[in-house]
């Protein structure tokens, strides 16, 4: 219970950090009016605009107002279509949930399945095939890998959507892209996991035992190298969201991470502050589903478990 | 009868790795060990670190493959055999080793561990409380996890697991080296205890002479994969034959700082056991060595009770 209370107080405290640090630097970037409103427009209106959206008070007022409203689950206006912030965000939460998660789903399906049998053929051909394939897969820039995806499917094949997001079609190729560096970062987090747990004594007690190969992997190896996986799992759907502002923008995907750049690029600080508090409460909660899951895997680690209590 | 019976039984490693105009050179770990072990006897195999025990213990179990040799166990055929038949001699003969923490599984309970050979095997699962309560665990302690325990409850753990399947040989590789002491003598009494009950055979191997010597009828002697002295217990304490014999018996640490070494090595650190020296192993190190030494190695000679490989040694033993 007190556990659980620290971790809150914590994922409380990251959120606040996060809030204020954007709300000043949004800040700092300049003024909004300049970007959204026409060059040539008179002084008088950019005050009234000013005015408008409080930006002409002191920054530590707005900073206070901003706060109170938050708290009270108000996000502020889109400066640029008058709609409310969150509900805006809201709106898209679901195309990026989609990308980001088949994209997750994609990447585990493939990482996990190949590190395991690079392990376990570790060092034969089937080894350096997987890993000279994954070196290939994360250092490619997930921009790059898109728009050659584009290039080849769109343009010359002519059998996916380049954009939109329509259709099953067009969810292949952000995913794909999406997905891929994360399958080889798996594969490889995986691979050495295994290798680690495989070279345990424990494995050669399971072998003593008589356990069959199957057996030894499934119920010996599996579970104790997940536990460094699951770890790392945790990060990983942070770098997964950033991910998705990129792949987003370059398969015009109609989801958060457009939203963000077109929005950092109006200067449109409520929608960039609540996106950007999105993106921390989804971080939090992950690194807490992954402590969670981390002790459920690891009985060393558990916290407050009572000895044999399962 | 003998009951345990390995011929021959070699196995080599790899140097490094084979490269471009470079052959992986080799060298054997266990180099030709002739060795039985009789129903309800303990078997002591000593040595210094890197002269092969541990290789030799796990071809005994058939963890490893033989390069060459002969294994049966009463007189049936141990190596190369099918799966299935391999995995019915793994409930006749067990493993127990040092490192008692890392041959458990981190995530499991203790009991759960004990428990996994028995459904491996399809028997009743009261077998591992049978062989908790042997070990002395009881009750909650069993559901523990490893992490939970001590060095010498984790030990117990591991031996239990051997117990449970009720085997008829207990392989002991350095079972307490990593304890203290005092707990040190705990497990080995708790071992004489298991053979006495349960008609056990143990091949314990150890580097320390005084454990050994506690617990074994005979004790083999190792020196560079090869066994060059195999005795009795009283015979080989009382008048070791082999010069690495008395070395390491001398070396032994007495309670008298006063006694004065009889014998004494020439070199301090055995010889790289991938470059093996000419003639016998052993005369780099050999304060007695003569000509004959550097060019032919001794062969495995029995006399009586007692088989000695040193030329040296004459017959009768003089």
């Amino acid at each position: 219970m007190i556990w659980l209370l620290t971790k809150t107080l914590r994922a409380i405290t990251t959120l606040w950090l996060v809030v204020t640090f954007v709300f000043f630097v949004l800040r700092l970037s300049g003024d909004p009016t300049l970007v959204l409103l026409p060059d040539d427009i008179d002084e008088a209106t950019r005050d009234f605009y000013r005015q408008l959206w409080g930006l002409d008070r002191p920054i530590m007022v707005q900073y206070w107002s901003y706060l109170g409203a938050l708290l009270q689950g108000d996000f502020g206006i889109s400066f640029r279509n008058n709609l409310d912030a969150f509900q805006l965000v809201w709106d898209r939460v679901p195309k990026t949930a989609l990308l980001t998660g088949t994209a997750l789903l994609i990447s585990l399906a493939i990482g996990i399945p190949l590190g395991i049998i690079a392990a376990l053929y570790r060092d034969s051909w089937i080894d350096r095939v997987v890993m000279a394939v994954s070196v290939f897969g994360f250092s490619m820039p997930n921009f790059f890998l898109g728009i050659l995806l584009i290039l080849v499917f769109s343009l010359n094949l002519r059998v996916l959507p380049s954009s939109g997001s329509g259709t099953w079609a067009h969810l292949i190729m952000p995913a794909a892209t999406l997905g891929i560096s994360f399958a080889a970062q798996f594969a490889r987090y995986t691979r050495s996991s295994m290798i680690d747990v495989l070279n345990k004594s424990y494995m050669r007690t399971a072998r003593s035992k008589g356990a069959g190969p199957l057996r030894r992997v499934n119920l010996h190896a599996l579970p104790n190298a997940a536990i460094p996986v699951v770890t790392i799992l945790g990060f990983k759907v942070g770098e997964l969201l950033g991910g998705a502002v990129i792949t987003e923008t370059v398969f015009a995907w109609p989801g958060i991470g457009r939203l963000l750049t077109s929005s950092v690029a109006a200067r449109d600080l409520a929608v960039v502050q609540c996106i950007m508090i999105l993106l921390a409460f989804t971080m939090v909660v992950a690194n807490m589903l992954t402590d969670l899951a981390y002790g459920w895997l690891d009985p060393r680690v558990r916290v407050g478990a009572k000895a044999g209590a399962r | 009868m003998s009951y345990l019976e390995a011929t021959d039984l070699a196995r080599s490693y790899q140097v490094g790795r084979a490269g471009f105009l470079r052959k992986p050179r080799s060298f054997f770990a266990v180099d030709g060990v002739t060795l039985t072990l009789n129903k309800g006897e303990t078997l002591g195999i000593v040595g210094e670190s890197g002269c092969g025990k541990s290789t030799l213990a796990r071809l005994l179990l058939g963890l490893i493959p033989a390069d060459r040799g002969v294994l049966t166990l009463q007189g049936q055929q141990t190596l190369g055999v099918s799966e299935t038949e391999w995995r019915a001699l793994r409930r006749r003969m067990q493993l127990v080793y040092q490192d008692a923490a890392g041959a458990l599984d981190p995530r499991m309970s203790v009991r759960t561990q004990v428990e996994e050979p028995l459904h491996i095997h399809g028997l009743p699962l009261d077998g591992a409380e049978r062989a908790l309560q042997a070990v002395g665990l009881f009750g909650a302690m069993a559901d523990r996890y490893p992490h939970e325990l001590s060095g010498g409850q984790l030990q117990r753990v591991v031996i239990a697991r051997a117990l449970a399947l009720e085997p008829e040989i207990l392989v002991l590789d350095e079972p307490v080296s990593a304890l203290d002491v005092s707990i040190q003598a705990q497990i080995v009494n708790l071992l004489m205890d298991l053979q006495r009950d349960f008609g056990l055979s143990y091949v314990f191997v150890s580097h320390d002479l005084s454990v050994v010597r506690h617990i074994s009828n005979r004790v083999a002697v190792m020196y560079l994969g090869r066994i060059v002295e195999d005795a009795p217990r009283d015979q080989l304490f009382a008048d070791p034959k082999h010069p690495y014999t008395r070395v390491l018996i001398d070396a032994a640490p007495k309670p008298d700082p006063s006694t004065r070494r009889a014998i004494r090595l020439e070199v301090g650190d055995p010889p790289n056991p991938a470059d093996p020296p000419a003639g016998c192993g052993f005369h780099p190190r050999c304060p007695l060595a003569v000509d004959h030494c550097r060019k032919e190695a001794p062969e495995l000679r029995r006399v009586a009770e007692r088989r000695v490989a040193c030329h040296l040694v004459s017959e009768p033993f003089g």
